[in-house]
């Protein structure tokens, strides 16, 4: 018996393999920087993430299929590796203060920061539940650690335990999805699972049925959208708040994506039942989120309930499975990107020696005593609930017609319902701002350094120009979507 | 009923029992060393049904290194706090349902096993040309070549993890 | 090339052999021994002097590090089986990736030694 060895393309997996030397290359130069120099990792971290995201743009259009057909680069991994790897770079941008405040500049932070991208970069490049899943694994080990890495605060290692076992119930109820779809398909390589389902007409295969369930609970509790949504909060408000921006965006961005991939890929032909249980749960993580949001006084609890409504407006892109829907899953996440680690970059402004900075009421009168952020802070909580001429609006508007155009139009008028509900709770931040009482001048102002400054004032002038000339990046959107129309 | 079959039966009685006693002792240590028993018993399951080298991992890594964890884990927490461990709680209840649940869930599986009668023609095919290790070790080298590479990206960022965790000294 | 179970008797007569010394001693000593419990016979030994702690201890978090680095390349190690067995048939493309696995779990030896997770102190 012969075995054949593929010989695997590795240009295919080019940015991959630059983000595990850069990462590994963090790790070694780390041991021979002195302590108090930590800040010179994190620089050269974001100078190679920048690389690698410039990099990682010659891949449009290259389209290839390797290793066996388990990895697949095409436009749509190409546009959200792009996510990460901006997200990966404002997060560094914005911790490089913060993790000197609390006294845990250490190197190894930004290696996990970036073996954490290429969990993800893997995740959304997989076109098999075996790479998807190994992948997820270690975008997600890489998240324990760094939302513990306040050792010494006990909300962080709170947060950090708490993500952990509900990480590992992830892995468990993913896997049991995945080997009852190998049970019933005998593959676990999505285009194959695709071929089968349509050849032994096991679109409404019951054990096939169970499966889809778990794989849509296993993304879910990712996403963390309802009824699976109970860590986040705490999990966000425990984090060091770099790290609460970074897990707010990435990896939901990467569980997005995978999910859009399975789900349309993978089992597209059982579009009528999985719309019929993500309309349900679209629905409910909207209103939980919203309606729990405007009850929170703390501003990172907050911004985690409103992060799982997000998630509830991004399932309106996949439940229209059209191309507006999911073009506009990925734009939202870019949208997102911008206007949620703003967002997150004001509360780290805030943050002070002595001061933590995550109450509503830490935001009084910051419109007198830094009135630029408080100007950003508006732009930003505009975008978030979806009012022009920011991206925010863009994204909304694409998911909203999508589904319109594909005929949910309870669903919409629930989520135009919801966008009413989250302006009442994003403008008590204004509120506090702009009408709030200055804090008496003994507290020193809050004062970002030059990087948390530059970090904020590159996703403020973003949310603003993809808000007014969204025109280019929607047709990227679209451009990376329409591979998957045919499996619909 | 052949031997093989006998002693699968027994061994699965044994993790069986050794499992609830798993669940029921109040002596974290007792029960660690109760789920060890039953972990040596699942290899000799496997070994049964041929599958040799998840036996040895089996061993190897299970009752070896995640028992030595879980022991190391239960010794640094405070010795009056070991035998207090309850067993029980309010979501007993739940729990027995999900349980429940499972087993059921299984059994469709099973049944449905007995229907399709030709399952895992494939793999027994396949095994007898070459053996499990070999079958497992082809296409782990060949067709998983990718995952196979990820995981050693993935157990380094445990051990960095572990290390940062747990390592560095309380500088406050 | 498969193995048949009968391989696995002598394994089976070792465990019975060591399943049937234990209870043995155990029932031979348990039916010959007189039977005389008091406190200061069922009190732990310790040079004769009274016992002042339990026997368990509170263990430090560093044996944790160890053993979570042992689990870590016990199941590299785990790896290597699989390869050892098909190594005639792959030969340097297998080396290859074996080569590349072993890379970067290096990159992490290193590490770990360099940060002084291996001593003791």
């Amino acid at each position: 018996m012969t075995t054949v060895l593929p010989v695997p393309n590795l240009a295919a997996i080019g940015p991959e393999i630059l983000v595990t030397v850069l990462a590994c290359g963090l790790l070694l130069v780390d041991l021979f920087i002195p302590k108090d120099r930590k800040r010179a990792v994190g620089i050269l971290a974001l100078a190679g993430t920048v690389v690698t995201a410039l990099f990682t743009m010659r891949y449009w259009n290259y389209s290839a299929t390797t290793f066996s057909g388990m990895f697949v680069v095409d436009n749509f991994a190409v546009i959200f590796k792009e996510v990460f790897l901006f997200a990966t770079a404002i997060t560094i941008l914005i911790s490089l203060r913060y993790l000197e405040i609390e006294k845990v500049s250490l190197g190894e932070y930004y290696a996990l920061m970036l073996f954490c991208t290429l969990g993800m970069m893997v995740m959304v490049s997989a076109a098999d539940l075996v790479v998807i899943y190994i992948g997820l694994e270690t975008m997600a080990l890489s998240v324990y650690v760094l939302s513990g890495f306040m050792r010494f605060n006990v909300k962080s290692s709170e947060a950090a335990l708490k993500y952990f076992l509900v990480g590992v119930f992830i892995s468990g109820i993913l896997l049991y999805g995945i080997a009852l779809t190998y049970g019933v398909v005998g593959s676990t390589n999505l285009n194959a699972i695709a071929e089968t389902i349509k050849l032994k007409g096991l679109k409404d295969n019951p054990v096939l049925m169970i499966a889809m369930f778990l794989l849509a609970a296993g993304f879910g509790l990712e996403i963390a959208m309802a009824p699976f949504h109970f860590w986040a909060p705490d999990v966000y408000e425990g984090s060091p708040t770099p790290v609460t921006a970074f897990i707010s965006v990435a990896p939901k961005a990467a569980a997005f994506a995978a999910l859009i991939r399975v789900f349309v890929v993978g089992i597209g032909l059982m579009a009528p039942h999985w719309q019929v249980l993500l309309w349900v749960i679209a629905a409910l993580t909207m209103t939980i989120g919203n309606v729990t949001a405007a009850l929170q006084s703390n501003v990172k609890r907050m911004l985690a309930y409103s992060s799982i409504a997000h998630a509830g407006y991004m399932l309106l892109g996949i439940l229209a499975a059209n191309t507006t829907g999911l073009a506009g899953v990925a734009f939202y996440f870019f949208a997102y990107a911008f206007m949620n680690m703003g967002a997150f970059g004001v509360i780290i402004l805030l943050r002070r020696e002595g001061i933590v900075g995550d109450e509503v009421d830490d935001f009084k009168g910051l419109a007198h005593t830094n009135p630029m952020a408080a100007l950003l802070m508006v732009v930003f909580l505009l975008s978030l609930t979806g009012i022009p001429p920011t991206a925010g609006f863009i994204g909304k508007f694409l998911l909203f017609s999508a589904a319109i155009k594909a005929g949910f139009y309870w669903l919409v008028v629930i989520a135009v319902l919801n966008s009413v509900v989250s302006l009442f709770y994003y403008f008590r931040i204004a509120q506090a701002m702009y009408m709030g009482e200055a804090p008496d001048s003994s507290i020193p102002r809050p004062q970002g350094a030059p990087s948390l400054t530059v970090a904020i004032a590159i996703v403020g002038i973003l949310t603003l120009f993809f808000g007014i000339y969204p025109h280019h990046l929607v047709e990227l959107a679209k451009a990376s979507v329409t591979t998957f129309i045919p499996f619909l | 009923m052949n031997w093989a079959n006998l002693f699968f039966d027994l061994f699965a009685v044994i993790v069986v029992i050794l499992s609830v006693i798993t669940i029921t002792r109040r002596n974290a240590v007792h029960s660690a060393i109760a789920l060890m028993m039953a972990f040596v018993g699942l290899a000799a399951i496997y070994v049964i049904l041929g599958a040799e080298l998840l036996a040895a991992i089996q061993v190897l890594v299970y009752a070896g290194g995640v028992m030595a964890l879980m022991l190391f884990v239960i010794m640094s927490v405070k010795s009056d706090e070991q035998n207090q461990v309850k067993q029980t709680h309010a979501q007993t209840l739940i729990a027995a349902f999900v349980g429940v649940l499972f087993v059921v869930e299984i059994g469709v599986t099973v049944w449905m096993g007995f229907l399709y009668k030709n399952t895992g023609a494939l793999a027994k095919s396949q095994l007898a040309a070459m053996g499990n290790t070999e079958a497992l070790g082809t296409v782990l080298f060949t067709k998983f070549l990718f995952p196979f590479e990820v995981a050693s990206v993935l157990l380094l960022a445990a051990m960095v993890g572990a290390i940062v965790l747990a390592k560095y000294k309380l500088e406050r | 090339m498969y193995h048949a179970i009968s391989e696995y008797v002598p394994v089976l007569i070792l465990l019975a052999l060591a399943v049937g010394f234990g209870v043995v001693t155990l029932l031979v000593s348990f039916l010959v021994r007189p039977n005389d419990p008091y406190p200061d016979k069922l009190s732990p030994y310790e040079c004769g002097i009274d016992p002042f702690t339990t026997g368990k201890l509170q263990i430090p978090v560093r044996f944790f590090v160890i053993v979570m680095l042992f689990l870590l390349f016990d199941v590299e190690a785990v790896f290597m089986y699989p390869w050892a067995a098909v190594y005639k048939k792959i030969g340097w493309y297998g080396f290859v990736e074996m080569f590349l696995f072993i890379v970067i779990l290096l990159v992490g030896y290193i590490y770990a030694w360099a940060k002084g997770a291996l001593e003791w102190e």
